[in-house]
């Protein structure tokens, strides 16, 4: 009896080596604004390489803390380049490995339609409640925000109705479900295919904020994984880059 | 007068009295546990909701199920003693006596603070917290407390019954007290005989929740076809008086009323006219055709026969005596019974070997 | 000391958030747990069962319904906004009232729990010594009960001290109305600022520890009473 059982599992775990021989999973944290575009790119990924990627969201800064305390990650891929740089500086990447996979773009967006104009008066007209952003001590997203208000000069005017959200995905919700009458969103968060996909929104020009260059790096735990290095390189192919632009990210 | 009528239905027990009792004295509801005189007293205090009920009370009328009348617990003039004191753990006794004082109104309050305070014997506990006291004193706080609301109605709901025989033997001169001294009303669920006798005027034998006979004291714990002729301690409470003392013996004469018969108790000397009880046990008394001369037992008295029952126990029987209008029991052997040749209306002589003498 | 004027703040905010949320649940949850403890209605379980959601749902679910709610589309939202009062999320107000269902079975329970303790006889001796029921809760029913609120108030303000999934999600983190302690924590660790992140949660786990060791040392002396 005991013996067909060690049998059983000496087969299962042959199974289960065998399958990771020839299909890996990969490990990546994937910076929230880039939510929507990671999971179109998944499909193709898998189909293409064989190799299953499982993505965890979230904010930038709250990755960095995790990775620094030994989260399995085996790819970053972040809101900005300074993080990546920094993880990098500190040993915690594979040398070589940092690359650019997206140039984000912000859109002033409100769930309700014709309430945002095309060119953005309505910050300025400052006829709403709550303003929503991404936090900008954490999220990139949320900084760019900061630096176009200030840009616009209009930073102490909107102060007191700023709503921070923890990331830019928390923001969004804010906005969403209408607590936020609009907010600084992530471009790729309410556009596809060269269209808004709900709502109305401002396409916030890019030279009223520093580039949000996002950076892509594989970290140590990633290191000798097959899937790692093909998630890379699948993300600098064309066939990402056109997925990745139809986001309305840049490249 | 207290007209009482109640009928309560519980899953495993229902109450059905319909009961007139005087409106001055001491009634007592007596009964064994589970024949409903507890759940009785609490409907007459309105803390159970009978199903139906009516209630009046000395011309009052607290309760009428039949035209929607229901005077809530604290509309009702009544005191309620519970079984174990119950005082209030958060207040000190003085704060505890005063809690239904201050609630009753200036005009209203009859008895006074001092005045219940002296009739239980409880001045020195007044700045006490209740959990310094024995159960003795908690019951005579809690006895206070009820009394200091100058209540129409006084309950009591075995009140003894959570004591040891020291406290009892304590508390029950005080309760004679508060009979004597106050005209207020009493209903006092017992269910020993020893504290009906010594307490009450009128009682109501209450069986599973139905009265089973109401009067007299005297009257009931004489009559053969109630229990309490049968039980160990089975006798008569003879209400009566003190006609003199004789100082050289030690010797107490007591008579009772509509009779020239007297009683000689060995006792310490009390006021002549002093009203007061005393018991006779059945086991107490024997008989004797002939009128005993040169005997030791000191009270020989003339008696007749009314009626007679067997006793639980196959070996003696219950004789019910007539003694010039006061009734007598005498428990004697069913072979005794036959040598005399008992019949009812003989006359014989009683011999009672000891009387118990109730304050 | 490296605190901030913005920890300061938080600080500040989060002993008023705290406070008034307790006094709130003090009002509301005692007629709610004499209730409890006193019915026999067959609407007493599901009320308890609300009253206890709080302990098994995770803070977030709370917020994320509260921010439904509340918001201009929910149906209190919809209400606040029909008076007047704009709508709660973003606001102090709004946190008060998240941290009021967040916090209610730690205020609730206790005092439910003193409430029963004291069962019916000492309810029933003050009817009969003349005191109406309304006197009778007042005189008997809450001294008696006093241990129970005692620590339904430490409970309910520790708790809300350490609220933080429910402020999240309805918060904004707007400084000086609804940026707690809790989550200037976690924005300092977003933000690598451990040294600020060491003295805030540093000086919330002595806080913390200390309520216990007070609560501790009434609990025994409740006893040796």
């Amino acid at each position: 009896m005991t013996l067909t059982l060690s049998r059983l599992i000496v087969a299962l775990s042959a199974s289960f080596a065998l399958s990771s021989v020839f299909a890996d999973e990969v490990q990546v944290a994937v910076a929230a604004n880039f939510t929507a575009p990671i999971q179109a790119l998944a499909a193709d990924f898998e189909k293409d390489t064989g190799h299953k990627l499982v993505a965890s969201y979230g904010a930038t800064g709250q990755f960095y803390s995790q990775i620094k305390n030994g989260a399995p990650f085996e790819v970053f891929l972040a809101a900005d380049d300074a993080t990546p740089a920094k993880l990098e500086r500190e040993g915690e990447t594979v040398p070589g490995s940092r690359f650019t996979y997206a140039i984000g773009a912000l859109a002033l967006w409100s769930a309700k339609d014709g309430y945002v104009d095309s060119n953005g008066e309505v910050l300025k007209k400052n006829a709403f409640n709550h303003l929503a952003i991404a936090n900008p001590k954490a999220a990139p997203y949320g900084l760019a925000a900061t630096q176009v208000l200030e840009k616009l000069g209009l930073t102490d005017a909107l102060k007191p109705k700023l709503v921070e959200g923890q990331s830019i995905t928390q923001a969004l919700q804010f906005v969403s479900t209408g607590n936020a009458e609009l907010g600084f969103v992530a471009l790729s968060q309410v556009y596809k295919d060269g269209k808004v996909t709900s709502g109305s929104a401002w396409l916030v020009p890019a030279d009223l904020h520093e580039p949000i260059k996002q950076d892509a790096v594989i970290l140590n735990k990633g290191k000798d994984s097959a899937a790692a290095k093909a998630l890379v390189d699948y993300l600098r192919g064309d066939k990402a880059a056109a997925v990745i632009k139809s986001f309305g990210y840049q490249l | 007068m207290i007209e009482a009528r109640f009928n309560v239905d519980y899953a495993a027990f229902s109450l059905n009295v319909d009961l007139q009792l005087p409106g001055r004295g001491v009634s007592a509801l007596f009964g064994d546990s589970g024949s409903g005189k507890t759940t009785c007293l609490r409907c007459v205090a309105g803390l159970e909701r009978a199903s139906s009920g009516y209630l009046r009370v000395n011309g009052e009328l607290w309760q009428d199920s039949a035209t929607g009348v229901f005077l809530p617990v604290h509309q009702r003039a009544l005191g309620y003693v519970f079984q174990e004191a119950s005082l209030f753990a958060h207040l000190s006794v003085r704060r505890n006596l005063t809690f239904g004082f201050k609630r009753i109104g200036a005009a209203a309050q009859r008895v006074q603070m001092a005045h219940a305070v002296e009739l239980l014997g409880i001045e020195h506990l007044l700045d006490r917290m209740p959990d310094h006291l024995s159960g003795g004193e908690r019951q005579r706080v809690g006895i206070a407390r009820a009394l200091l609301t100058s209540p129409k109605l006084l309950l009591m709901d075995e009140p003894l019954a959570a004591l040891d025989y020291k406290r009892k033997q304590e508390i029950l001169p005080y309760l004679e007290r508060l009979h004597d001294e106050l005209d207020i009303p009493v209903l006092y669920v017992s269910h020993a005989p020893d504290e009906v006798g010594r307490l009450a005027d009128h009682m109501v034998l209450l069986e599973d929740g139905r009265a089973r006979a109401s009067g007299p004291v005297g009257e009931l714990l004489s009559r053969l076809d109630l229990p309490m002729a049968q039980g160990d301690d089975a006798g008569v409470v003879v209400q009566a008086h003190v006609c003199g003392y004789d100082a050289n013996y030690h010797l107490l004469s007591l008579g009772f009323a509509g009779s020239t018969l007297r009683f000689q108790v060995a006792h310490t000397p009390l006021a002549e006219g002093k009203a007061m009880r005393f018991k006779v046990q059945a086991r107490d008394v024997s008989l004797a055709l002939e009128k005993p001369l040169h005997s030791s037992i000191l009270n020989v008295l003339p008696v007749t026969v009314v009626a007679e029952v067997a006793a639980e126990n196959s070996a003696h029987v219950l004789v019910q005596l007539d003694m010039q209008g006061t009734p007598l029991l005498a428990r004697i052997t069913r072979f005794s019974r036959d040598q005399l040749e008992l019949k009812i209306g003989q006359a014989l002589w009683a011999q009672v070997k000891s009387v118990a003498v109730l304050a | 000391m490296s605190l901030t004027g913005a920890d300061f703040a938080a600080i500040w905010l989060t002993l008023q958030l705290a406070t008034v949320t307790t006094v709130l649940l003090l009002i509301i949850g005692t007629p709610i747990a004499w209730w409890l403890a006193r019915t026999r209605s067959r609407l007493k379980g599901p009320v308890a069962a609300v009253v206890a959601l709080p302990l098994v749902l995770p803070p977030t679910v709370i917020g994320f319904y509260l921010l439904i709610t509340l918001g201009p589309n929910g149906v209190i939202g919809q209400l606040t906004q029909s008076l007047g009062l704009g709508i709660l999320p973003f606001s102090f107000a709004g946190l008060v009232v998240g941290s009021v269902f967040y916090s209610m079975p730690f205020v609730v329970q206790p005092i439910q729990t003193a409430f029963e303790a004291i069962g019916d006889r000492p309810l029933e001796v003050a009817a009969t010594l003349r005191a109406s029921p309304l006197d009778t809760f007042f005189s008997v029913a809450l001294p008696l009960a006093r241990p129970g609120f005692l620590t339904a108030s430490i409970l309910g303000f520790a708790h809300t001290i350490g609220e933080f999934g429910v402020v999240l999600m309805i918060g904004g983190n707007i400084p000086d109305k609804t940026r707690v302690v809790s989550v200037q924590i976690f924005d300092h660790v977003e933000a690598m600022e451990y040294a600020q992140a060491h003295w805030l949660s540093g000086g919330m786990l002595v806080f913390s520890f200390a309520i216990l060791l007070l609560l501790q040392a009434k609990g025994r002396k409740a006893v040796v009473r």
